[in-house]
């Protein structure tokens, strides 16, 4: 069995954010840029599908801009096997929305097969929630998201999910789209001798064109803000002067 | 303009706090009809018929919806589209499942965790956990949004909305239900509590969470977590706060032994009174904190909790 691991190039999540001035968007230019952490636990989770047999190629694939072949260099140091550069946008600013990317990726499921797609619940950067969902929809699979444990058992895959009320365990007919939480693992680094190793990893580079999909955004940013701080709060001293200050406050 | 919002069912039962709350952003876009699907819906729909603003209330009752699986859901959506400009949801686990696979089938963008309706194609919606607001304007037929329902006030619950039975859609049989986890509280629930207190990294163990969890029993209060407290075992994940935990605004949010990392902050920063406990004085919480203690939480949280009430 195939997997396919969509991977995001964004903001390294510990990189404070700026709002570009003229509210287009949030800065991108020269700030250190990683994988989408929820990425970097599918990816870790495809390895070890391959690992246990279950699988035997993991198929790292990026969408967006030039760059991104960073990020599926990361992918193939972690250890998949080779990977899908997929150039939709020239501007590092430009983010392709969740159904383009939704699209690109149901051709590339179409050519290449796979058994599964483990995908990232969400980005960080748009905080969107909706690829894999998507892509499900558009190829008629089973999805299986946010998933904090995972069970690939034939013809079927077995997958808790973390929801509001705490967790559900559903059974999906594979092939299924699988989108994963942060507590299905903890994925591993890469270790120098595999950097090395992955630079010579097969990265097939590809436009959206070549799929037929129209990237256009369906929707426009009209505006980007930063939102309204807070006024700064005091520091108390004791328990007791807490207690009188929120009693003051009316909040006990 | 017509709009159908996905009533939040669980096991035949309307959670009404994040329904009455996305029907009020949902009212702002035209004529409300909600959706109440379930293997058993009917309670819920005469429950959903009371939310004001709510003129029709649709239950849609079948086997295969009874676990709020996604493929089903949608394909129940995606039939009822075409009468519909606007299909709205609170964002939910639930919502979150179903929403973008609905709006994939009717090929329109999802916009999630709307925050602010400025006109029927025009929304505000937190990025980059809450780091920044976006303004979007969607081109499409169709908009397929979901609520940050913390944003908003629930609609009240003087309304007498029709219920109309309807059938479910085709089964797609993709996917069965196993089980749920569900662990049974008496406490406020997490997203509408008045009073939130949550731990962090800093609270050390699952048993020393009993101390967070006695200061919030003192209080009324729901009880949350950190990712980190979270990760490591100290409490359960639908407990946890934050970009992609709930997001919550109460009354009163006490942070206990939480350093504040951006990613927990976009969940809670809304609370209109913050108190942090923390002994490590630079931790970054204390820049959202109203009131901040300098403190161990080991002597400083049983103190709070005898002092109180």
């Amino acid at each position: 069995m195939k997997v396919l691991v969509p991977v995001k190039r964004v903001i390294d999540y510990n990189v404070k954010v700026r709002v570009k001035a003229d509210g287009s968007g949030v800065d991108l230019a020269n700030v250190k840029m990683s994988m989408n952490p929820f990425d970097e636990i599918a990816v870790e989770q495809a390895i070890r599908l391959r690992e246990a047999g279950k699988a035997d190629e993991v198929v790292a694939v990026s969408i967006g801009v030039k760059q991104s072949q960073e990020t599926l260099r990361t992918a193939l140091a972690m250890g998949a096997d080779r990977a899908i550069l997929v150039i939709a946008a020239d501007d590092v600013h430009t983010d392709i929305e969740p159904l383009a990317v939704a699209k690109i990726l149901k051709a590339i499921v179409d050519e290449e097969q796979p058994g599964i797609v483990l995908a990232g619940k969400q980005a960080i950067d748009n905080d969107m929630n909706a690829t894999g969902q998507m892509l499900s929809a558009l190829l008629g699979w089973s999805q299986g998201t946010f998933a904090s444990e995972l069970d690939v058992d034939g013809d079927s895959a077995t997958v808790t999910r973390e929801v509001d009320g705490g967790l559900q365990t559903i059974k999906v007919k594979m092939p299924a789209i699988i989108t994963v939480d942060l507590r299905l693992n903890e994925p591993r680094y890469a270790s120098l001798p595999n950097i090395m190793k992955a630079k010579k990893k097969p990265l097939d580079e590809k436009t959206a064109a070549d799929y037929g999909v129209d990237v256009t955004p369906r929707l426009e940013i009209v505006g980007t803000t930063e939102p309204e701080a807070r006024a700064a709060g005091i520091k108390v001293g004791s328990v007791d002067e807490l207690v009188e200050k929120l009693k003051e406050a009316g909040a006990v | 303009m017509a709009v159908l919002l996905l009533a939040e069912v669980t096991d035949g039962e309307l959670a009404l706090d994040a329904t009455a709350k996305a029907v009020t952003a949902a009212a702002k876009l035209g004529d409300v009809t909600a959706l109440c699907a379930g293997a058993n819906a009917a309670a819920a729909g005469e429950a959903a018929a009371k939310i004001e603003g709510v003129s029709k209330v649709l239950v849609a009752e079948d086997a295969s919806l009874g676990h709020r699986l996604a493929e089903p859901t949608a394909a129940l959506i995606a039939s009822l589209a075409g009468d519909y400009e606007h299909i709205v949801a609170p964002a939910t686990t639930d919502a979150k499942n179903v929403l973008p696979r609905v709006a994939a089938l009717l090929d329109v963008m999802v916009i999630s965790d709307v925050s602010g309706v400025v006109d029927g194609n025009t929304f505000e919606r937190p990025i980059y956990a809450g780091n920044a607001i976006q303004t979007v304007k969607s081109s499409d037929s169709k908009k397929v949004v979901s609520f940050r329902t913390s944003t908003f006030d629930a609609a009240g619950e003087d309304g007498s909305a029709s219920v109309e039975t309807i059938g479910a859609a085709a089964d797609p049989a993709l996917s069965e239900w196993v089980e749920d986890k569900v662990a049974a509280s008496d406490r406020p629930e997490l997203t509408s509590a008045g009073v939130v207190v949550s731990g962090g990294r800093g609270v050390g163990s699952e048993e020393s969470f009993a101390l967070i969890e006695t200061l919030a029993d003192k209080l009324g209060a729901a009880v949350g977590a950190s990712r980190a407290a979270v990760d490591s075992g100290y409490a359960p994940n639908d407990w946890q706060v934050g970009q992609t935990g709930k997001v919550v605004a109460p009354d009163l949010y006490v942070a206990v032994g939480i350093s504040g990392a951006i990613q927990h902050l976009a969940g809670m920063k809304d609370s209109k009174i913050i108190v942090a406990i923390n002994k490590d004085e630079e931790a970054p919480i204390f820049q959202v904190a109203d009131f901040g203690l300098v403190a161990d939480l080991f002597d400083a949280v049983p103190e709070l909790t005898e002092k109180l009430g």
